[in-house]
């Protein structure tokens, strides 16, 4: 596995010469902007509303890069041919698979830490000066820890994305990978649907079909405690644990299936 | 070409576009017909599968849409009729898509039942969304002192609102002022002074918008404390002057008053000349009072 670091690091180094990290920029003028104005619009409702806002554009940030970078993490060596000399060397498919995944982990884990250093900070700029009075009828606190529990979830909910991303892309084309894997992320937030199918199905076939969808699909829904963490509702530790638990075998199997994808593909 | 020409051509083409977009702005008032706005997804269930992982943004979107809607009907001016047509709407799909937005539920409880021009006059809808937040927050002593209070002001269902105010004062965390409130709303439901208690609690609410509203209704109190105070100088001049038309001019002239009497907004108040009547002005601030219905639009 040595080879997949130096791998892995060399994704990492691709990410930042593509300027990947360029979302970044446009990230902290939402958040300064929306800091500005939001108090105007929402009635005393700005911290909340700036939660909200950073959550969900560090969740859809993520999951552009995810996606775009995703799937290109195998298709663009081969569209390249830069595949051949790299298998030419002491390096083993699934190495190459899994270090290209660590690399995008890795971009995605610098991404979301100055993202979420950016939210502490913003929300520290409008906390301060508040009333006390004023700041006890909030839901939560504004610098409240519990945010780091919703952001540990966003960003095991990206590196499953991106583990869809990177079976797909490990033996289908870009344009048919972003659409698979955009295709299983909304299915997956529609998983619970499955699970209850019986309650307007008859068939025990059918019930039976959804139910085995229902624990091979991703539970992306499982990821999201946005809301309850922006009111202050409380997130068991266990739930997170379990929930990360889920997510690393998920995401072990999805790598697994790449590895032996890109194993059996035939680059003549 | 050069990088230079291009980059120049770009600049001047832009202050180009600037000038002549701030010249048609200043010249040519573009026409601003009275159309009502739109909402294309009114199925709050829909938007709540379309909102994916991205509930609470959205809720917030449409948060931001309900003020707007709001304010924007309260400050049109004729001949606009003030339907408040999305309120309810918006506060559903808001409420729906994040299911502990308090301050939504809240505003909907002060705002839904306030009748025309300040509101569409829907206490009914204001009972549904407060309930609606107690499913979602059983134990929220808030929403049932908003229950209560929707119950005592637009219902005049003094019993209900009684009910409620005691079933909030036995929730976790309530003040202790809801228990005696309830006990006031039931024994003198409908008297001025338990209306004045319940308004002076909400004005000291934390969010400005629930203190306005509470002042704006204190301020109607003190006008019929006023209207009373007012009655027995206009009794006085019709004892005095039988058959005589009533106005404020000749009550002066009576030395009865000494200058116009005016409501707490600084509006003069109504006054019938035949039965001598006193009433808000319908061009007050305070204009509609409780009880009171304005005749058309506004």
């Amino acid at each position: 596995m040595h080879a997949a670091s130096f791998v892995a690091l060399a994704t990492f180094r691709e990410s930042v010469r593509d300027r990947v990290f360029y979302n970044l920029v446009l990230f902290a003028v939402l958040l300064v902007a929306a800091s500005l104005l939001i108090g105007q619009l929402t009635a005393g409702q700005d911290v909340k509303i700036i939660k909200d806002l950073s959550l969900a554009a560090t969740s859809l940030f993520g999951l552009c890069i995810a996606i775009v970078v995703g799937i290109g993490l195998v298709s663009k060596e081969v569209d390249r041919r830069s595949v051949y000399p790299l298998l030419a060397k002491p390096v083993r498919r699934s190495e190459l698979i899994v270090g290209k995944y660590l690399g995008l982990l890795l971009t995605l884990l610098v991404n979301v830490a100055v993202m979420t250093a950016a939210i502490y900070l913003v929300l520290f700029y409008l906390a301060r000066g508040v009333p006390p009075n004023i700041q006890q009828a909030w839901d939560a606190p504004a610098l409240d820890p519990a945010l780091l529990k919703a952001i540990a979830l966003i960003y095991l909910e990206l590196a499953t994305v991106t583990a869809v991303a990177l079976f797909f892309s490990s033996y289908s084309s870009p344009l048919l990978s972003a659409i698979f894997t955009l295709g299983i992320y909304v299915i997956g937030q529609f998983n619970a649907d499955l699970k209850q199918f019986d309650r307007i199905v008859n068939a025990p076939a059918a019930v039976a079909l959804a139910k085995g969808l229902y624990y091979l699909l991703p539970d992306f829904a499982r990821f999201d405690v946005k809301l309850a963490v922006v009111h202050g509702q409380p997130v068991p530790v266990a739930y997170v644990a379990a929930t990360a638990a889920y997510a690393l075998l998920y995401i072990a199997a999805l790598v697994c299936g790449a590895a032996a994808l890109f194993a059996r593909r035939d680059f003549k | 070409m050069t990088r230079g020409t291009a980059a120049a051509g770009a600049v001047l083409c832009l202050a180009g576009s600037v000038i002549v977009h701030a010249a048609a702005d200043s010249w040519l008032t573009p026409p601003s017909p009275d159309v009502q706005s739109v909402l294309y997804v009114r199925s709050a269930s829909t938007m709540r599968r379309l909102a994916l992982d991205y509930k609470g943004i959205v809720a917030d979107v449409y948060w931001i849409r309900t003020l707007q809607h709001f304010g924007r009907e309260r400050l049109a001016p004729p001949p606009h009729v003030r339907t408040y047509a999305l309120l309810y709407p918006l506060l559903d799909l808001t409420t729906t898509l994040d299911p502990y937005f308090s301050i939504a539920y809240r505003f909907g409880a002060i705002f839904l039942g306030e009748p025309s021009p300040g509101g569409p006059g829907r206490a009914d809808l204001a009972v549904a969304l407060l309930k609606k937040g107690l499913a979602s927050q059983p134990d929220k002593w808030q929403f049932m002192q908003d229950l209560g209070f929707v119950y005592y002001w637009h219902l005049q269902d003094y019993k209900a609102a009684a009910d409620w105010f005691q079933r909030a004062s036995e929730q976790p965390g309530a003040p202790n002022w809801l228990r005696p409130l309830a006990a006031v709303t039931l024994t003198e439901g409908g008297q001025r002074a338990s209306a004045r208690e319940l308004w002076l609690h909400i004005s000291q609410a934390d969010e400005a918008w629930l203190r306005d509203a509470a002042q704006h209704r204190l301020a109607q109190l003190d006008a019929l404390d006023e209207i009373d105070q007012l009655a027995p100088y206009v009794d006085a001049y019709r004892r005095t002057h039988p058959g005589q038309p009533i106005a404020w001019e000749r009550l002066i002239a009576a030395r009865l008053l000494r200058g116009m009497p005016v409501d707490p907004s600084g509006t003069p108040f109504d006054i019938d000349p035949a039965t001598g009547a006193i009433s808000v002005s319908s061009s007050s601030k305070l204009f509609p009072m409780p009880g009171q219905r304005p005749e058309g639009p506004r």
